[in-house]
């Protein structure tokens, strides 16, 4: 590009939405090649996808924004509980709708911890955030009349979707919505993450100060993630509670927390394929590993992450992709 | 002219220390104003004072006349007074178009946008590069900051800033760190500020200073000594000793 003295040096523009037209057929196609391969595993690739929605959320906030939290499945168990509540206390046991009000109950977590957590920096914020995920599995657990406690929460009994799809007891209807739930969450958040906000996002991240420089507001900004943040986890909370009809309080633990950001960094943060990679390798070698050493496979996952952590630190979807791009320029 | 911007008795103690004493100061439009002064003299906490990062113990800082003394860094920014900073403050992993398109769009409060790519807006685009075309940086348009020079991204620094079209713009020594044979790269993009923007700029550069300045404050142990002239600056006493010793007397002669 020879630099001219008019502006018509001008670049064209990027082609970035290629490369996700090519991630969104290739979960098309994982999501079919999953269906026929595993005709009596689809529980486990429904799960999956729940997780993968908890995922992807925090890749929003510590990919993008870089906020460190391990309080993630605040956000979506109370999407879970929210879905959950509605359909076994107040009969509202539409599906879709559901979801919808699952969204709304992560969105409001994700506004209350993004609130709480943000005042903090590094390992304050850290701190808060575990914080707030024992806050509210307390709260869930205290309040038993709605929430069942440690008995979980049962005598849900979703509605045909639309009116026409049953949830059979092979899972079939409940994986298929899933993969829509998850195609259409995913190409949302590409949108938003190649918007002018996730570039603002990417900043903030990287310098703070030079974003308070430019004049726009990192607070502000932060806090919106954190509810966008909140809405796709709780869709994920309340997917999980439409397709298991239980909620239980581990989706508000600390434990789902922390493995929902070992996935992320075994996939690979901020760029929303590695949170789908991480989820995938992370559930599957666990049922994998634990079928295979029911006693030791927690060695056997962490003994995992640390190679992956020493030896791939960008994570699974980072490291291939700078193979790819050093290929590519090696080529040219 | 009436002041564009003002200073008034800015006072700061880092416990006994006073670091700024009873600064005072005015910039019109079109000024080029260099403030000097050695090591510890307290430019930057003056700078800090002035964009906000710090809060000064008593004093007022105006814009236009107004009181921006309680506005957030965010706020100043807003009101027209952006700086540029001593060590470069940039994404590393985005590229000048980047940096410059969100420039852009959030001047013009487009940056909440949560759909849509900066690239498909033909505006922004021109506006990009026509900023990076005058700091001549249209061909690093799609390199990652990281992988650029450091001359090079001290020259986005300075056009991140033009971007924001300030008022008055701060410069925090914006030929630091950057080679001697260089520093042309950074006079030229400072030849090229808009004339009715005021300047103050911090330096250590001498040769940079006296070509850019029309006016010299000099700064020492936190109090004005000396607000005039460049040339006057060379001849008087107090600053002679207090900082320019070798060189006053070796341009003087």
């Amino acid at each position: 590009m020879s630099a001219g003295a008019s502006v018509t040096a001008m670049p064209a523009e990027n082609r970035g939405w290629q490369r996700d037209l090519i991630g969104i057929a290739a979960i098309l196609v994982a999501a079919i090649a999953g269906y026929f391969l595993f005709p009596n595993n689809l529980a486990l690739l429904t799960r999956m996808i729940a997780i993968m929605l908890l995922v992807l959320s925090l890749d929003l906030v510590t990919g993008y924004c870089g906020v460190a939290t391990l309080g993630h499945a605040a956000l979506f168990g109370s999407g879970a509980y929210a879905a959950g509540i509605a359909a076994a206390h107040f009969g509202i046991t539409e599906p879709l709708t559901m979801i919808a009000i699952g969204a709304v109950g992560g969105a409001l977590a994700g506004l209350i911890s993004g609130v709480v957590i943000l005042r903090g920096h590094g390992l304050a914020q850290l701190v808060l955030s575990i914080a707030i995920i024992h806050l509210f599995h307390e709260a869930a657990n205290k309040a038993s009349e709605y929430t069942g406690g440690s008995d979980g929460l049962s005598g849900i009994s979703p509605d045909p979707i639309l009116g026409v799809f049953e949830f059979d007891l092979w899972g079939r209807t409940a994986y298929v919505f899933g993969i829509v739930l998850l195609l259409l969450v995913f190409i949302l958040l590409r949108i938003l993450v190649r918007s002018p906000f996730g570039m603002l996002c990417r900043g903030i991240r990287q310098d703070p100060v030079r974003v308070s420089a430019m004049g726009a507001s990192v607070k502000l900004t932060l806090i919106k993630m954190y509810v966008i943040s909140g809405l796709v986890a709780g869709v994920g909370g309340a997917f999980n509670a439409v397709s298991t009809q239980v909620v239980g309080l581990d989706s508000l633990s600390f434990t789902n927390s922390a493995e929902a950001l070992v996935m992320l960094v075994l996939g690979g943060v901020g760029s929303l394929y590695g949170a789908l990679i991480g989820t995938i390798a992370f559930v599957w070698i666990e049922d994998l590993v634990s079928a295979a050493n029911p006693f030791h496979w927690l060695t056997i996952v962490g003994a995992l992450l640390i190679a992956v952590v020493l030896f791939a630190p960008k994570g699974l979807y980072g490291t291939a992709a700078t193979l790819v791009e050093r290929y590519r320029r090696g080529g040219k | 002219m009436s002041a564009l911007f003002e200073v008034d008795h800015l006072q700061k103690a880092f416990g006994g220390l006073n670091v700024t004493r009873d600064v005072s100061l005015a910039l019109c439009k079109g000024d080029r104003v260099a403030l000097i002064g050695p090591n510890g003299a307290g430019k930057t906490t003056f700078v800090n004072l002035v964009t906000g990062h710090l809060r000064p113990d008593s004093g007022q800082v105006l814009m236009g006349g107004e009181d921006i003394s309680n506005f957030n860094p965010m706020k100043r920014v807003r009101a027209g007074l952006v700086r540029s900073f001593q060590v470069t403050r940039l994404f590393a992993e985005m590229t000048p178009e980047e940096h410059v398109a969100l420039a852009i769009l959030q001047r013009q409060g487009k940056s909440g946008r949560m759909a849509g790519s900066f690239q498909a807006m033909p505006d922004v685009m021109r506006e990009t590069y026509e900023i990076l075309e005058t700091l001549n940086l249209t061909a690093l348009g799609r390199v990652p900051v990281s992988e650029i020079s450091y001359g090079q991204q001290r020259l986005l620094e300075i056009a991140l800033a033009l971007t924001l079209r300030p008022k008055v713009l701060l410069l925090d020594e914006p030929a630091a760190g950057v080679p001697h044979s260089d520093t042309f790269l950074i006079e030229n993009a400072l030849a090229q500020l808009p004339a009715d923007l005021a300047v103050l700029m911090i330096e250590h550069d001498m040769d940079l200073v006296f070509r850019f300045a029309k006016r010299v404050i000099v700064l020492a142990a936190g109090e004005i000594i000396f607000d005039g002239l460049p040339v006057d600056a060379t001849n008087d006493l107090r600053v002679r000793e207090a900082y320019l010793g070798g060189y006053a007397n070796g341009s003087a002669a």
